[in-house]
């Protein structure tokens, strides 16, 4: 079996497959890549480098995307109701 | 008025009526208030991608990028470098360089902080954003906006979400004649007469999302404001008649008994 790391994405932990790739990430989330904006470390990922960067032991990422405001900001984990979009 | 565009940073606007896709019961609402209300320019939040739950569904499947403009904001950032953060992330999303900042500065009030505002617009000019601020009505601060390079300008009418209506009718007249660029009276707006309220003031455009979201039938109300903008931008270049206090008969007084 393949050796795993462990990865914090969107604030939750979770183990992901040493040697996988954002990319691969992202496909094994469905999520699509047209739209979506991922911060790597604090650091904004061009999405050319989805499918080159490796992830490593204890990355932080974070897969944002539009939305409407109204949903309540539970994403967020700040519980302030509802985000205006306005 | 076929004619009577509304030009921003040289994207050409076919309406007036700006609307958030905020407080929709679902997507489906959300999509059938915007048809109803006209608008061509649609504002979105940027938010976590929900990681547990795939079957829910993306708002941009519902608006189509090629027939709205989609402007994303940073609402909910309460200081400049959120407010970095957030557009740049909204960059890298891959809809556009434009933005719609709000560097807010108080959760009760939701009012902006204007010295944060400034610092963030001028950062983000800088870097090629084509940055549309949300901002007091407040003269002064609105022309140092456009000096940074803010290609137009969003005061508010009122506390976003209030329903307040136009609180201050004279400051925001001062700022539509000082100011060279589009103003979009932006927040507070609570009805129709509101809007075209904003527009006979000389407004360019207004933009809301409670006002339409959160009425008792969103997608009535979303038509309601379209005549209401319409309405107020053709009164307006109409040109009203001064204000008197006594009466002026309409009919003439000739070939009376």
């Amino acid at each position: 079996m393949a050796e795993t790391i462990q990865i914090q994405v969107n604030g939750e932990q979770r183990g992901c497959r040493a040697e996988a790739t954002v990319g691969d990430l992202l496909r094994e989330l469905a999520i699509k890549t047209e739209r979506v904006a991922v911060e790597l470390n604090l650091e904004i990922m061009d999405r050319k480098d989805f499918d080159h960067r490796s992830l490593k032991q204890g990355d932080r990422v974070e897969i944002l995307s539009f939305i409407g405001g109204g949903a309540p900001v539970d994403v967020q984990g700040k519980g302030r109701g509802f985000v205006h979009a306005g | 008025m076929q004619d009577d565009r509304l030009i921003i940073a040289g994207r050409e606007l076919t309406s007036r009526l700006w609307v958030g896709t905020g407080k929709y019961k679902d997507f489906i609402e959300t999509k059938k208030a915007i048809e109803a209300s006209g608008a061509d320019v649609v504002t979105v939040a940027v938010r976590r991608v929900n990681i547990t739950d795939r079957s829910r569904e993306n708002l941009l499947d519902y608006l189509d990028p090629k027939k709205y403009t989609i402007l994303p904001n940073t609402a909910g950032c309460y200081n400049v470098e959120d407010a970095l953060r957030y557009a740049r992330l909204a960059r890298a999303a891959g809809v556009s360089d434009l933005i719609k900042l709000e560097v807010l500065g108080d959760e009760r009030t939701l009012f902006p902080d204007t010295v944060g505002l400034l610092e963030a617009a001028k950062i983000l000019v800088k870097e090629g954003f084509i940055v549309l601020p949300y901002t007091n009505d407040d003269p002064i601060v609105a022309q140092k906006l456009v000096d940074i390079g803010c290609p137009a300008v969003m005061p508010l009418a009122a506390p976003i979400g209030s329903g307040l209506g136009i609180r201050n009718p004279y400051n925001l007249k001062i700022i539509m004649e000082m100011i060279k660029v589009p103003i979009i009276v932006d927040a507070g707006v609570g009805t129709a007469s509101d809007a075209a309220f904003a527009m006979e003031l000389g407004a360019d455009a207004v933009l809301m999302n409670t006002a339409i979201a959160g009425a008792q039938d969103p997608i009535t109300m979303a038509e309601a404001m379209k005549f209401a903008v319409y309405a107020g931008r053709l009164a307006y270049k109409a040109g009203r008649i001064p204000r008197k206090l006594y009466a002026t008969a309409s009919s003439p007084i000739e070939g009376m008994l």
